[in-house]
C-alpha cells in the first residue's frame, strides 16, 4: 500500500443522535496526542470538531466530518444534507441561534458554535445552499 | 531503567502476567511482555489503580518504614482526616493521635486545621479576588496535578498554584519548632501516614516546588496493626487532649469536602480517575467555563478511596462525616492574615509546571503521521475485541507497539491462529 503521508478520520453524524454527539472530537484528540501534535492546535481542533457534530446533530439532517491531518495543516471538513442555512452572517453572529427550546433546554443551541469554530481556525469557510446542505471547511496550520 | 521515579513498583515475583491491570491502566502505561507486566516510567502517573486492582499484590508501593524516623532528633507525624476513618467513631480524635506518638513520634498533628489554611487562601485570595482562570482547579491529589501536566497541558493556568495542606503543615510545623526548641531542620523529621503512593512520588518527585519539608511518607495500612494495638491500650483513658482539630477540615478526606470548605456555590466535584478524565475533557472544550471551582480526585470517594487505606472506602466516608459533624470548626483566617502567609512565599509553587508531552508515534510528526498510516493497516487484521490476550490493554495499543518494534503481530492469539490456519494449509 502505498502512503499518502496523510491520515484522514472520517465520522458520520446522525441528526438528534445526542449519545454519539462528542465522539469525533474525542476521537480525533486521541489521534492527534498520538501524532505529537502540540497541545493548543489540538485543543483547537477538538473544538472545531465539536462545534461541528454538534451543529449537524442539531440542526442538519445527518452529515459527516472527514478530519485530513498532514505534518503542516490539519482540514476539519463538515458537510451535512440540509436544510441550509438561510441566512449566513446572522448564523455567524454570537448568540444568534435558531435551535429549538428542547435543544436549548439540553444547554445546547447557546448561538456559540460557528463564532467558536471561526475564532478557532486560522481558515474559515461556509457554504449552504438552502434545501441541499452546508459545507464548513476549517483549516488549522501546525506551528513549531 | 529510565529516569522516572515512581512510588508504584511491580514485585516481578508475585506477578502471573495476568491483564486485569493493564486494562485498568488509565494511561495505557503498562504491558505484560513474556507473562510479566512492566510499568511504562514515562506514562505512569502513580494512581494506584494497578494496586488496587491487582489479585496477586504484585504492585506495591514504595513507602517509608518507622525504622526510618529514628534518622531525626525530633520526630513529628501528620495524621490527615482519612486515618480517622480507619478506626471507629467511637475512638476519639485524640487517641488515634495519641496512638500515632506511641509508634515512636515526638508529636503527632491532625491535618485538618491545615485543610482550613488552604480553604482559607483558595477561597479569600485565588477565587474572590479572582486571581485564576476559571473554572478553577485545585487538588490536594497528586495524581491530578500529574494526569493534567500528561493530558491536559492547557488547563495548567486553571489550576491553582498552592501547596497541599500536608506541606503547608510540613513548612509551618518545621520553622515553628526549630525556632521554638532549637533544632536544626534537619534534624527535625516530618512524616505523613499516606493514604496513596502518588503522596510518596509528589516528595520524592515534587511538582511547583523545588524542595519538601516533608521528609517521608508511611503508609497507613503498614502501620494500622500497630496503631489498633495502641488504641486498645488507650481503651481505658475517656478523652485525650491537647490536639488541634477541625469539623470543616476533616471534610477534606471525602470527595466534596473542599468546595464544602471555601463555600463555592458553583462548583463541580468529581471523583474516579475515569471520570476526572471525562470532566477535564468538557472543561478543554470550553464547555465549563461557567463554573468557579472544579475539585477532583483520582480515587473513587476521594482520599477515603486510597490504595493504601485498611478499610472500605464507603464505611470511612461514613465515619469521617460523622466526626466532622461533631466536632467544632474555628473560624477560617481572614484575608489579612492570608495576605500575610502568602507573603512568606512559603505557600505557593516557585517552579513552573511544564507540560509532559505525551508518548506519541514518534517525536517527529511527519514520521508519526507515517506510522499512524500502518498503524491502521495493522488494526485492520486485528480482531478488535481488546482482550487483552497480547499483552496490551487494546488492538489499537498493540497495533502501536508493533509499529514501534516493540510487540510482534503474531503476540495476537488470533493473527497466531490464522498464520497456523495458513501454514497447514501449506
Amino acid at each position: 500500500m502505498s502512503s499518502r503521508d496523510m491520515v484522514i478520520l472520517s465520522y458520520r453524524v446522525n441528526p438528534e443522535d445526542f449519545a454519539k454527539a462528542g465522539d469525533a472530537s474525542s476521537n480525533t484528540k486521541k489521534v492527534l496526542k498520538k501524532l505529537g501534535i502540540p497541545s493548543d492546535i489540538t485543543r483547537r481542533v477538538a473544538i472545531v470538531t465539536y462545534e461541528a457534530e454538534i451543529n449537524i446533530t442539531i440542526h442538519s439532517n445527518g452529515g459527516e466530518i472527514i478530519v485530513s491531518i498532514d505534518k503542516a495543516k490539519i482540514e476539519i471538513i463538515a458537510r451535512d444534507y440540509g436544510p441550509g442555512i438561510p441566512d449566513i452572517d446572522r448564523a455567524m453572529e454570537k448568540g444568534y441561534s435558531t435551535a429549538s427550546d428542547h435543544v436549548r433546554e439540553m444547554g445546547f443551541g447557546a448561538g456559540m458554535g460557528l463564532p467558536n469554530m471561526k475564532r478557532c481556525s486560522d481558515e474559515f469557510q461556509i457554504e449552504s445552499q438552502k434545501g441541499k446542505g452546508t459545507t464548513v471547511t476549517s483549516t488549522i496550520y501546525i506551528h513549531d | 531503567m529510565d529516569n522516572y521515579f515512581h512510588s508504584v513498583v511491580l514485585s516481578e515475583d508475585s506477578c502471573k502476567g495476568c491483564t486485569h491491570c493493564i486494562k485498568r491502566c488509565p494511561t495505557e502505561a503498562i504491558r505484560v511482555r513474556g507473562r510479566k507486566a512492566s510499568i511504562s516510567g514515562e506514562k505512569c502517573i502513580d494512581c494506584g489503580e494497578c494496586i488496587r486492582v491487582c489479585p496477586y499484590h504484585a504492585q506495591k508501593a514504595v513507602t517509608d518504614d518507622l525504622e526510618d524516623i529514628k534518622k531525626y532528633k525530633y520526630r513529628i507525624a501528620l495524621v490527615p482526616p482519612v486515618g480517622h476513618g480507619q478506626f471507629d467513631t467511637g475512638t476519639g480524635l485524640g487517641k488515634v493521635l495519641k496512638a500515632v506518638e506511641m509508634l515512636g513520634f515526638d508529636e503527632a498533628y491532625d491535618i485538618s486545621p491545615y485543610c482550613d489554611i488552604a480553604s482559607a487562601i483558595i477561597k479569600k485570595h485565588y477565587l474572590e479576588e479572582k486571581k485564576i482562570t476559571r473554572p478553577a482547579i485545585y487538588s490536594d491529589c497528586p495524581v491530578i496535578i500529574r494526569l493534567i501536566q500528561l493530558r491536559y497541558p492547557d488547563l495548567l493556568e486553571n489550576v491553582i498554584p498552592l501547596v497541599s495542606p500536608m506541606e503547608i503543615a510540613a513548612r509551618l510545623k518545621k520553622t515553628d519548632i526549630a525556632n521554638k526548641k532549637n533544632f536544626r531542620m534537619g534534624d527535625i523529621g516530618v512524616f505523613y501516614l499516606t493514604p496513596c503512593p502518588a503522596r510518596v512520588t509528589s516528595v520524592q518527585v515534587p511538582v511547583g516546588i523545588s524542595f519538601v519539608y516533608t521528609d517521608g511518607l508511611i503508609s497507613i495500612r503498614k502501620i494500622f496493626g500497630s496503631l489498633s494495638k495502641n488504641l486498645r491500650e488507650l481503651q481505658s483513658l475517656e478523652k485525650v487532649e491537647g490536639y488541634e482539630f477541625s469539623g470543616r477540615g476533616l471534610k477534606w478526606g471525602t470527595i466534596g469536602g473542599q468546595s464544602h470548605s471555601i463555600g463555592s456555590k458553583n462548583y463541580l466535584a468529581v471523583d474516579g480517575i475515569e471520570n476526572v478524565i471525562n470532566i477535564f475533557e468538557e472543561v478543554e472544550l470550553g464547555k465549563l467555563k461557567k463554573l468557579d471551582f472544579i475539585e477532583a480526585y483520582a480515587c473513587t470517594g476521594g482520599c477515603v478511596g486510597g490504595p493504601l487505606l485498611v478499610e472500605n472506602a464507603f464505611v470511612a466516608k461514613t465515619r469521617i462525616k460523622h466526626l466532622a459533624d461533631i466536632t467544632p470548626s474555628p473560624k477560617l483566617i481572614g484575608k489579612e492574615k492570608v495576605k500575610e502567609l502568602l507573603d512568606t512565599g512559603l505557600f505557593t509553587w516557585t517552579e513552573e509546571i511544564k507540560p509532559k508531552k505525551m508518548v506519541s508515534l514518534d517525536p517527529n510528526i511527519g514520521k508519526a503521521i507515517q506510522k499512524m498510516e500502518k498503524v491502521e493497516e495493522i488494526l485492520e487484521k486485528l480482531p478488535g475485541i481488546d482482550c487483552g490476550s497480547c499483552g496490551a490493554p487494546t488492538c489499537r495499543a498493540l497495533a502501536e507497539d508493533i509499529v514501534n518494534g516493540r510487540a510482534r503481530e503474531v503476540d495476537c492469539i488470533f493473527r497466531l491462529r490464522e498464520k497456523m490456519n495458513e501454514i497447514n494449509r501449506g
